[in-house]
C-alpha cells in the first residue's frame, strides 16, 4: 500500500511542477505588467519597483527563486495589487470560506446524488425512478451560474427567506444557497452515474447468487451491490472536485461570500500575477491531493487492484 | 464538465458502427435515430435555434447596438417585452433591444461551442490516434501527459490565458478547445487500440503502407462514429465553459455578447423587476443544452448496436 | 407427495420488441433424493424454468402456473417468504463460476452469511462449518484459503466453492444450472464426480440443467428434454437413451460423438434454434424436424403419457420415430 501511495506521489509532483513552470512562462510572456498604468512611471521608479519584486532578473532565476520560496518557505510572495498584503494573507483569508461551502457542496452532491441513484435503480421503472431521472436530466442544464440567480430570484426576491449574499462568518442562512447552486449539477451527474452502474450491477450473476442464497434485499443491495456500483462514481469524484473548485469562482462573485474566487477574478482583471499564480498552484495542489485520495479509495475497495 | 466520466469510459470501449463496414449500418443508425422521439425533438430545436441565430436580425426593427432613448432611464416600465415598440424580448438596462442582443449572443455562443468542439475533436483525435497506434512507450508517455494535464484546474489556466493574451473571442475559441481535447484523446486512443488489431490494418501494414497513411486512411475514418457522438456531447460543454467565463466578465467583451454575458447582466438587474433580461437568454441557453444532450444520447443509442 | 412439483408453468418476458414466451406449460415432479436432468439447447427455457420456480426471473419476467414445494405453493411468493426456502431448502448453483461469486467479497464472508442468516450461527461457528464444507468439496488448505477473494481461485475451484456454499444448509433440493459448461473437460469430470458423491452423502435431490447429454447418462435417473420452451419428452434416462421417441431427442443423441461408431462427419440437427420472439402455432421443432407432417405446422402436439414412466409431445407415432 505504501509503495502504491509513493508511486502516485511520484506522478503528482511533476504535475505540480509542470503547472508552476507553465503558468510562470505564460506570465513572463505576457505583454504588459502590473505596473503599467495610465500615467507612465519614470524609468528609475519602474526599475526600482522591478528590482523590489525581482522582475529584473532572468526568467530562469526568477522562476527558481519563486519555486524555492514556495516549496521551502510556503511563501508565494507579495501581492502586486493589494498593498501590504502577501499572497499568503489573501489565501488564508479566502480559503477557509471556499473550503467551508465547498465541503458542504461536496457532501450534498455525493450523498444526495448517490442515494437518489441507488433508489432509482432499486425501484427501477417506478415513479421514484422517473422522478430521479427527471431531476438529474433537468439539473444537467443548470450549472452553478444559472442556479445562482434562479435561487436568489426565488428565495431572496420572491420568498424573502434567505439573504442574497454575504458570509457573516458562515452562518447557515448564508451557506444554503451557495451550496445548492454549486452542488446541483454534480449531484445530477452522480445520481445518473450511480443509477446506471447500480442497474448494471443488479443484473450481475453474483447478485443472482446472493438472492438465491435467500439474503434479504437490503443485504443484497448494501453488502453485495453497493461497492461495485460505486466504483465508477468514485472515479468521477476527482473531476467533480475540480469542477466544484472552478465553480467556487462564480459562487464567490455572485454571492459575495469572500472566498478565493473573488481574489482570483479581481487579480486576473488587474494582472496581479503573484495572486493568480498562488491560487492556481494551490488549487492544483489540492486537486492532485484529492485525486490521490480517490485513487487510494478506489484501490482499497477493488480487491483486484494490486498495489 | 457535464459529460460524465462514465460516458468517456463507455465510448473508449464502445463498438460503434464504422463507415468502412458499409452503408447499411449508417442507414440502420439513421432509422434508429429517427425512431427516438427525444432526439428528433432535440434536432428540431437545434434547427430552430440555428435559424434564430442566422435570421433573427432580419426580424427585428432594432439593431443590437442602437439605444432606444425613449426607454432609457425607465427600462422597468417602458422596456418590457412588447410588440408595439418592436422590442419583442424587451430591452436591456441600457435600452438596447434584447431580441437583437439575444440573436447576437446565440451566434457567439453557438460559434464558440462549435469551433471549440471542433478544435478539441481534431487535436484530441489526432493525439489519441497517434498514441494508440504507436503503443508501447510512446503511448505510455503521451497518455501520462494527458493524465497530468487532467489534474490541472483547467478553468484557472484558461482564465490565466485570457488575462495574459487579452480577452478576445479568438482566444476563447482556442483556449476552450485546447483544454477540452483530453477526454477526446483518451476515447480516440481506446478506439484506436481496438481498431489497429483488426485484419484490414494488419493487411495494410503487411503490404508496407506508411504509418501516417494508415492512421489517416484506416484509423481515423473508423473513429468517426465515436467522434461524432462525443462531439455532440462536447458542444454543450463548450457552451457552458464559455458562458461560465462570460458570466464572470472575463469572456466576450462589449459590445459583443453571449448567453453567459446576457445571463450575467440579467441576473444583476433582476431585483429591479426586469426579469425578462434574465429569462430570455436563459431560455435559449437551457433549451439548446437540452437539445444537444438529447441528440447526443440519441446518436449514441443509434450508433451503438450493443445498446439496442 | 412429491417434494417439488411444477405444474403448467409459463414464463413470459416483456421486452421492447414485444413479449417473449420463454416457457410453455412445463410440468414435472421431483421426489426426495431424485435426480432429474433437464436437457435442451440454449434458449430452450430450461434455465428459466428453474429461475421462475424460485423467483429469480429478471425484472421483466412473469411466471404463471403452479410450483409446489412440500405441498405448499411457492410460485410468485413475496421475496421475504421465498428467502426462507432459498438456500436452506432449495439451493442453486450457476453456470459461470467466474461471475457467480461476488468479486468484491472474501469467500469467507460470502459463505458465512448463509449460515448466520438461515441457521442463526455465530460467525465463529459459521467459519468452522464453512471450512469443513470446503474440505468436503476437496479444496486444499481450506482453512487458510477461505479468506481469499474469488479471483484468486481457478474456475474449477470456484465452482467447488459454489457447491460448498449451496450445501451449507443441507438443502433437500439442489438445482445445478449448467454447472460444468464454463469449465475444462477434465475439471468437468471432477465436478460431476463431486456432485454425485455429494448427492449420495447428503441425500439431496438434484435437478441438473444441461445441454450436454454426455454428462446426463451417468448422473441422472430421469431426463426431461425441452425445446422452444416446451417439454418434448420425459422419462427415465435409460429408456430415453435406448429408445428415443421424439425426433428432437433422436437428433440430440445422434449428435453426441461416440467411440463405438466410425463416422467421418458428426451428424447435426439442421437449422437454427427457434426465434422465441415469434411464438408458435404448431410444434416449435417443426421447421427443423425431418419427420414433420402438415399437422405439425397447424397444431402443437399435446404432452401425452406413452408408458407408465414416459411422456412425449409429438404427432408422429413412437414407432415412426425410431
Amino acid at each position: 500500500m505504501l509503495s502504491f501511495i509513493l508511486r502516485r506521489l511520484a506522478i503528482a509532483i511533476p504535475t505540480l511542477l509542470i503547472l508552476v513552470v507553465f503558468s510562470y512562462v505564460i506570465m513572463y510572456a505576457a505583454p504588459g505588467g502590473p505596473f503599467d498604468m495610465e500615467r507612465t512611471l519614470p524609468p528609475e521608479v519602474m526599475a526600482n519597483l522591478e528590482a523590489k519584486y525581482g522582475l529584473d532578473k532572468p526568467l530562469i532565476v526568477q522562476m527558481w527563486n519563486y519555486v524555492y520560496n514556495v516549496v521551502v518557505h510556503f511563501d508565494f510572495g507579495p501581492s502586486f495589487m493589494y498593498k501590504d498584503q502577501t499572497v499568503n494573507d489573501i489565501v488564508s483569508q479566502g480559503f477557509p470560506v471556499t473550503l467551508t461551502y465547498g465541503f458542504w457542496s461536496f457532501v450534498v452532491a455525493t450523498v444526495v446524488g448517490m442515494s437518489l441513484g441507488i433508489m432509482a435503480a432499486v425501484y427501477h421503472n417506478s415513479w421514484l425512478d422517473y422522478v430521479a431521472v427527471g431531476i438529474s436530466i433537468g439539473a444537467q442544464v443548470l450549472p452553478n451560474f444559472v442556479m445562482a440567480p434562479i435561487l436568489v430570484l426565488i428565495f431572496t426576491l420572491w420568498l424573502g427567506w434567505l439573504p442574497g449574499g454575504g458570509w457573516q462568518g458562515g452562518q447557515w442562512q448564508y451557506i444554503v444557497m451557495p451550496v445548492i447552486a454549486l452542488s446541483t449539477s454534480f449531484m445530477a451527474s452522480i445520481a445518473r452515474l450511480t443509477r446506471s452502474s447500480m442497474l448494471e450491477v443488479l443484473n450481475a450473476n453474483y447478485i443472482r447468487t446472493a438472492r438465491a442464497k435467500g439474503l434479504p434485499m437490503r443485504r443484497v443491495i448494501f453488502r453485495h451491490a453497493l461497492k461495485p456500483a460505486l466504483l465508477p462514481v468514485i472515479s468521477y469524484l476527482g473531476p467533480a472536485f475540480v469542477g466544484m473548485i472552478t465553480g467556487s469562482v462564480v459562487i464567490d462573485m455572485y454571492f459575495s461570500t469572500g472566498g478565493i474566487g473573488v481574489f482570483f477574478v479581481n487579480s486576473a482583471l488587474n494582472r496581479d500575477y503573484s495572486v493568480i499564480m498562488g491560487i492556481t498552484i494551490l488549487t492544483g495542489a489540492l486537486t492532485v491531493l484529492f485525486n490521490l485520495v480517490v485513487d487510494i479509495l478506489y484501490a482499497w475497495i477493488d480487491p483486484k487492484i494490486r498495489y | 464538465m457535464l459529460t460524465s466520466r462514465k460516458t468517456v469510459e463507455v465510448l473508449e470501449t464502445a463498438e460503434l458502427a464504422a463507415p468502412i463496414e458499409g452503408r447499411s449500418l449508417w442507414a440502420d443508425a439513421r432509422i434508429r435515430f429517427f425512431r427516438n422521439k427525444a432526439a428528433v425533438a432535440g434536432l428540431i430545436i437545434l434547427i430552430l435555434v440555428g435559424m434564430f441565430a442566422a435570421f433573427g436580425s432580419y426580424v427585428t426593427p432594432w439593431s443590437n447596438e442602437e439605444v432606444d432613448w425613449a426607454v432609457l432611464g425607465q427600462v422597468a416600465e417602458m422596456g418590457r417585452p412588447s410588440l408595439e415598440t418592436g422590442h419583442y424580448f424587451g430591452t436591456d438596462e441600457l435600452g438596447r433591444d434584447l431580441f437583437a442582443r439575444t440573436v447576437q449572443g446565440t451566434q457567439i455562443s453557438l460559434m464558440v461551442g462549435l469551433i471549440g468542439a471542433l478544435i478539441a475533436v481534431v487535436v484530441g483525435t489526432v493525439y489519441g490516434a497517434t498514441a494508440g497506434y504507436h503503443g508501447g512507450r510512446v503511448d505510455n508517455i503521451m497518455m501520462r501527459i494527458v493524465d497530468v494535464l487532467m489534474s490541472v484546474p483547467y478553468m484557472f489556466v484558461l482564465i490565466l490565458l485570457l488575462v495574459v493574451f487579452g480577452r478576445s473571442v479568438l482566444m476563447l475559441f482556442v483556449g476552450i478547445g485546447l483544454i477540452s481535447w483530453l477526454d477526446m484523446a483518451r476515447i480516440a486512443r481506446g478506439q484506436t487500440l481496438s481498431i489497429k488489431n483488426k485484419e484490414f490494418v494488419e493487411a495494410a501494414h503487411a503490404i508496407g503502407v506508411r504509418p501516417s497513411v494508415i492512421i489517416r486512411r484506416h484509423i481515423v475514418p473508423n473513429l468517426l462514429g465515436v467522434v461524432i457522438v462525443y462531439s455532440t456531447l462536447l458542444v454543450p460543454s463548450m457552451i457552458i465553459y464559455e458562458s461560465f467565463i462570460s458570466f464572470l466578465g472575463l469572456g466576450v467583451q462589449e459590445p459583443s455578447t453571449s448567453w453567459g454575458a446576457l445571463i450575467s447582466e440579467g441576473a444583476k438587474q433582476m431585483q429591479y423587476g426586469t426579469l425578462w433580461m434574465l429569462l430570455c437568454p436563459l431560455f435559449f441557453f437551457v433549451i439548446t443544452l437540452f437539445a444537444f444532450f438529447f441528440v447526443g444520447d440519441g446518436l449514441r443509442d443509434a450508433l451503438d448496436p450493443k445498446d439496442r | 407427495m412429491a417434494l417439488f412439483e411444477v405444474n403448467d408453468l409459463n414464463v413470459k418476458f416483456q421486452t421492447n420488441d414485444g413479449t417473449v414466451s420463454a416457457v410453455n406449460g412445463v410440468t414435472f415432479k421431483v421426489n426426495e433424493g431424485d435426480t432429474l436432468a433437464i436437457v435442451g439447447e440454449s434458449g430452450s427455457g430450461k434455465s428459466q424454468t428453474a429461475f421462475a420456480a424460485i423467483g429469480l426471473l429478471a425484472r421483466n419476467g412473469r411466471a404463471s402456473g403452479s410450483v409446489k414445494w412440500d405441498g405448499q405453493e411457492i410460485l410468485n411468493l413475496p421475496e421475504a417468504k421465498l428467502n426462507k426456502i432459498r438456500s436452506s431448502e432449495i439451493a442453486m448453483i450457476f453456470q459461470d463460476p467466474m461471475t457467480s461469486l461476488n468479486p468484491f467479497m472474501r469467500v469467507s464472508e460470502q459463505m458465512e452469511e448463509v449460515l448466520t442468516l438461515h441457521r442463526g450461527m455465530s460467525r465463529r461457528a459459521a467459519r468452522t462449518e464453512c471450512v469443513r464444507m470446503l474440505d468436503a468439496v476437496r479444496i486444499p488448505d481450506a482453512n487458510a484459503r477461505i479468506t481469499m477473494y474469488p479471483h484468486e481461485f481457478s474456475g474449477g475451484m470456484r465452482q467447488r466453492i459454489m457447491i460448498a456454499m449451496s450445501l451449507l444448509c443441507r438443502p433437500r433440493l439442489l438445482i445445478a444450472d449448467e454447472p460444468t459448461t464454463a469449465l475444462d473437460v477434465t475439471v468437468q469430470a471432477q465436478i460431476m464426480d463431486l456432485l454425485r458423491d455429494i448427492k449420495d452423502e447428503f441425500n439431496t435431490a438434484l435437478i441438473l440443467i444441461t445441454h450436454d447429454l454426455g454428462i446426463v447418462a451417468g448422473s441422472c435417473e430421469r431426463t426431461m428434454v425441452m425445446y422452444g420452451g416446451r417439454i418434448m419428452e420425459r422419462g427415465t434416462t435409460a429408456e430415453i437413451f435406448a429408445t428415443p421417441t421424439h425426433p428432437y431427442t433422436l437428433g440430440l443423441l445422434e449428435a453426441v460423438p461416440r467411440l463405438d461408431r466410425k463416422e467421418d462427419v458428426l451428424p447435426t440437427i439442421p437449422g437454427e434454434p427457434p426465434d422465441m420472439m415469434k411464438g408458435f402455432v404448431g410444434c416449435p421443432f417443426e421447421p427443423r424436424c425431418p419427420l414433420a407432417i402438415d399437422l405439425c405446422k397447424a397444431e402443437a402436439p399435446a404432452l401425452e403419457w406413452f408408458s407408465d414412466s414416459r411422456v412425449r409431445a409429438c404427432h408422429r407415432k413412437p414407432e415412426d420415430v425410431a
